[in-house]
């Protein structure tokens, strides 16, 4: 049936027809666990699919089996037609078989979630991905604007509600958090009768998550954060405060060189790196 | 003269409204097959028609007459028209006979002339005004040609002189009449209803709902289910050629009396809907054309005229502009007063579910919260996206025992949604301090129960609720029980009328379902619960429409309110008229604008009858009265009045020592607010 995609609002026109792939994840409901398309990458898929003439490609790379089937088939749900499903082995490092598959899908702009809801879930997938295409990447996209001669004019989403527009060189990977739009329903007629495009990997097992011994997080008791106010208004305002991290500078005009220096200085003293 | 064009008129408008009818059952052919028992359907018309019909016509007692006159004489009268003038048999007794089916006509025809001087708004307008004046003409015009033929003018009076100015008058009359009522009966005049609806009771998509000589209950308000598995035929209804083709045939018998619209709440609240209107705008689709004919009330804010369709084009758009807008369809409170009110019956909510199902399944287009709605029972199996293992927080106190352990009980008393509510958390400990104060043997499913999958179904998502039919019912098949009793009825008529559909043979999914007024009514006649006096002031009661229209449950919670010493000040439109709460087929979730609200209106019916309270037997329409904004009347459920009003008797001394911790009377007591 068709889902028809024309009528949401698009802002971005692009003349020439833009490949727009989207990476998507195997998701886990927060409280039941069962699996279900993620809500970051269902996003992402929204944004492609509010992108006007762009055609549209969903990747996954991962196992095919009846779970992870249904929860792809909510991606197939919002009116796309085929997911290209990547197959590797559970202990699989994804990067290597994704880059391989972007670098020969013309893509343009990859979207994809911050980070996934199952696996690591490190977020760190799409900077792997930026490193082994040498593709600029942007976080927190919240609208594409703009896409001419290969640039894209783009919203960051900021902390806040704060939003800075961007002008980034394409093909370039973009990833979206809950700050974009939110995904629109997955209809089961489309999403029954999508298609599952399999395509047979090598897979480049990963050494280190073999190693790994994963268990389910223990529930942490949550600090409780006292509030002694005495009108509405000062409840609000502890309400909505921003945590305060205290210290911190923000530099501007600087080279590259300068703020990567700033930030290895930081991370030395907050003992990230040794 | 007369004599030979007589028969040519008679004879010409029966074969066009042969061929009339010739189009207009390929107009209805377009849709999709269902199979019919079609001698056996049309062996069935009259008793259809003289008792099922008959009793919703009767309700309004001038219409009924009405019809009876203009029907009864009009089809006597063609009958004999086409044998006494048609075929040209001479007999004086015959004529007689017409002369009187043509006065009986002619009586009934100034009956709806009155009823239309001037029309209520429900009727509609346009070609149905001249309705009474066809139909006059053509008793009129029959009856004066009959005379000679009786014996009491001189045969041939039409034949010299003055006469044949008569008889040409005469004759331009017998045509409109004739082609009023022929012609326009297959050619789709008001007319239409008579040939459209004969057919329509004969092949009516739920025989199950007519009574037969065998008596008992005829009733049909499951909702049939969807095949989820063919991967070809899509899901639902988008274009008109998509319902069935009986449907079809349905909608293309409406009267547009407007009886629905009349009772239909979301038309009264100013929401954009109209159950006539909508029936019409499927036949402007099944025929093609657009909806500027219509000559009745619009969908409250919407204009007629702006709205066209075809029977292969889409009736809804997500622009808008199509057959209908979507805003009409999630209007709908799947409430049944227009498919009890219809004389022609129409299934309106089946034909709104079809094409929601459309909407959901296909178009991933459900309005407002109910995507996450859904997203959530697919999520958490309950609506509300809470972690099913908390379904019996709120029970955490009760020690309610639970399925899992015991295996069999006597009753399973199914909760619901509501566990989650904190409202109707106090109707159903209410409910439970009646069952222990009753000694009854019942047991709950705990964190097994899943949602119905009621209001999934509503809201078109087939597939949700079938995935959670199945699952609740292979829960259902591990335990032994000899009843279900719930305080939900939604999920009783769910469980009653809808699983069964689902079930398979080793899990049959046919189980006695109750909902808790008639089992407690049951407790109360086998003399299980003793009560104080009520104290209380004065008491109405609401039917909630899945108890009531859908079940036939009227009396039960009557009866227990009776006997709690509770006299019923009824409202004006109780019973089966009963005024929906507002809360029914996801309508709360779609939540469509209108000018006021449908709660609100119930609650003015409340106000009216001065009760100074309103007991009510569902948690959907507890919340919404209960969201109308005070002075108001309380609210309570039976189930809260019967275990206020328990007498509890001493505890059994057995009974304490087999159960230590939370002796039962405890419970009631801590119970009673
Ligand atoms: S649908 Fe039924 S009740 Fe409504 S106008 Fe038509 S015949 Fe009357
Ligand atoms: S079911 Fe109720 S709300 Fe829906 S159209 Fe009929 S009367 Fe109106």
């Amino acid at each position: 049936m068709p889902h028809d995609v024309s009528n949401t609002s698009a802002k971005a026109t692009t003349p020439g027809g833009l490949n727009v792939a989207v990476l998507v994840s195997i998701g886990r409901h927060p409280l039941t666990a069962r699996t279900r398309r993620a809500d970051q990458d269902a996003r992402a898929v929204e944004m492609a699919l509010t992108l006007q003439s762009a055609s549209v490609s969903l990747l996954h790379a991962g196992q095919q089996d009846s779970e992870n089937e249904e929860a792809i088939r909510g991606y197939l749900g919002m009116g796309i037609d085929s997911v290209n499903l990547i197959e590797q082995k559970p202990q699989a490092d994804v990067i290597p078989a994704l880059a391989k598959a972007l670098r020969a899908s013309a893509a343009q702009l990859v979207l994809t979630g911050t980070r996934a809801e199952t696996g690591e879930a490190s977020g760190i997938t799409p900077y792997l991905l930026a490193e082994a295409l040498g593709w600029p990447i942007i976080t927190g996209l919240a609208a594409v604007e703009k896409i001419e001669q290969g640039t894209a004019v783009v919203l960051q989403a900021l902390p806040r509600g704060k939003r800075r527009r961007l002008r980034i060189r394409l093909p370039a990977i973009a990833t979206v958090d809950s700050s974009a739009p939110p995904a629109r329903q997955s209809a089961f007629g489309p999403a029954k009768r999508g298609e599952l495009a399999i395509h047979l990997e090598p897979s480049a097992i990963d050494e280190a998550l073999g190693a790994w011994h994963i268990q389910p997080a223990r529930k942490r008791p949550k600090r409780l954060k006292i509030v002694k106010a005495s009108s509405a208004r000062d409840r609000f305002k502890a309400a909505a405060a921003k945590a305060d991290g205290g210290g911190g500078q923000t530099l501007t005009d600087v080279t590259p060189e300068q703020g990567a220096e700033a930030i290895f200085k930081l991370l030395k003293e907050e003992g990230v790196l040794r | 003269m007369l004599d030979t064009l007589l028969p040519i008129l008679l004879f010409s408008a029966l074969a066009l409204a042969a061929i009339g009818a010739v189009r207009r059952v390929r107009l209805w052919r377009q849709g999709r097959p269902s199979s019919v028992p079609v001698i056996k359907g049309l062996m069935q018309v009259p008793r259809r028609y003289l008792v099922d019909l008959h009793h919703v016509v009767e309700r309004d007692k001038y219409i009924s007459h009405t019809h009876v006159a203009t029907a009864g004489g009009f089809v006597l009268a063609a009958l004999l028209a086409i044998v006494v003038h048609g075929f040209g048999l001479d007999s004086a007794i015959l004529a007689w006979v017409l002369l009187a089916a043509t006065t009986s006509m002619f009586i009934g025809s100034l009956l709806v002339a009155k009823r239309r001087s001037p029309p209520p708004s429900r009727l509609s307008k346009g070609p149905w005004m001249r309705l009474p004046k066809s139909l006059m003409a053509f008793s009129i015009g029959m009856f004066i040609v009959t005379l000679p033929t009786a014996g009491i003018l001189p045969e041939g009076v039409f034949q010299e002189g003055l006469g044949w100015i008569a008889a040409l008058v005469l004759a331009a009359v017998i045509v409109w009449g004739l082609g009023e009522m022929f012609f326009g009966m297959t050619w789709g005049g008001p007319m239409k209803h008579a040939f459209a609806g004969a057919l329509h009771l004969a092949f009516h998509r739920r025989p199950e709902r007519f009574s037969n000589r065998a008596g008992g209950e005829h009733r049909s308000t499951g909702l049939k289910p969807l095949a989820l598995d063919d991967d070809r035929t899509k899901l639902g209804v988008e274009v008109p050629a998509d319902f069935t083709w009986n449907q079809l045939l349905g909608f293309d018998a409406c009267v547009q009396c407007g009886r629905c619209e009349a009772v239909c709440p979301a038309f009264a609240a100013g929401q954009p809907l109209n159950p006539k209107k909508l029936i019409q705008d499927m036949v402007v689709g099944m025929a093609g054309g657009t909806d500027a004919h219509y000559a009745g009330s619009p969908y409250p804010g919407k204009p007629v005229g702006e709205h066209a369709g075809t029977p292969h084009g889409p009736i809804v758009n997500r622009a808008g502009g199509a057959l209908v807008d979507a805003e009409t369809l999630w209007s709908c409170t799947t409430c049944r007063a227009c498919v009890e009110e219809c004389p022609m019956m129409i299934e309106h909510v089946d034909a709104i579910v079809d094409m929601r199902r459309f909407l959901t399944l296909e178009h991933g287009n459900t309005p407002n919260k109910g995507a996450e709605v859904l997203d959530n029972l697919i999520a958490t199996d309950n609506p509300g996206g809470f972690d099913p293992d908390s379904r019996l927080h709120w029970a955490a106190d009760l020690n309610l025992p639970l399925m899992a352990d015991k295996r069999e009980a006597e009753v399973l008393l199914w909760l619901g949604d509501g566990v989650f509510d904190m409202r109707n958390q106090r109707t159903l400990r209410a409910f439970i301090s009646v069952l222990r104060a009753a000694n009854v043997d019942f047991a709950v499913l705990g964190t097994e129960e899943r949602d119905s999958g009621d209001v999934a179904r509503r809201l078109g998502d087939e597939a949700t609720f079938q995935s959670l039919a199945k699952r609740n019912i292979k829960t259902l098949a591990q335990y032994r029980f000899s009843r279900i009793v719930t305080c939900d009825p939604h999920s009783f008529h769910v469980l009653k009328n809808e699983y069964g559909d689902l079930g398979t043979p080793e899990t049959p999914a046919n189980y006695h379902v109750q909902h808790h007024s008639t089992y407690i009514n049951e407790l109360v006649v086998a003399g299980k619960l003793t009560f104080k006096a009520w104290k209380g002031g004065s008491v109405t009661y609401h039917d909630p429409c899945y108890l009531g229209r859908y079940n036939g449950e009227y009396e039960a919670p009557r009866d227990v309110l009776r006997a709690l010493g509770i006299e019923v000040k009824e409202m004006a439109r109780s019973g089966y008229r009963s005024r929906c709460c507002g809360g029914g087929g996801g309508a709360p979730i779609t939540d469509i604008p209108g000018k006021q609200r449908i709660p609100d209106m119930r609650m003015e019916d409340v106000r009216e009858t001065g009760a100074d309270l309103v007991a009510v037997g569902c948690p959907q329409c507890t919340a919404m009265l209960e969201g109308v904004v005070e002075p108001r009347a309380d609210i309570k459920d039976i189930a809260e009045l019967v275990a206020d009003a328990l007498i509890i008797k001493t505890p059994d001394d057995k009974a304490t020592q087999s159960k230590p911790a939370p002796a039962a009377p405890r419970t009631v007591l801590e119970a009673t607010p």
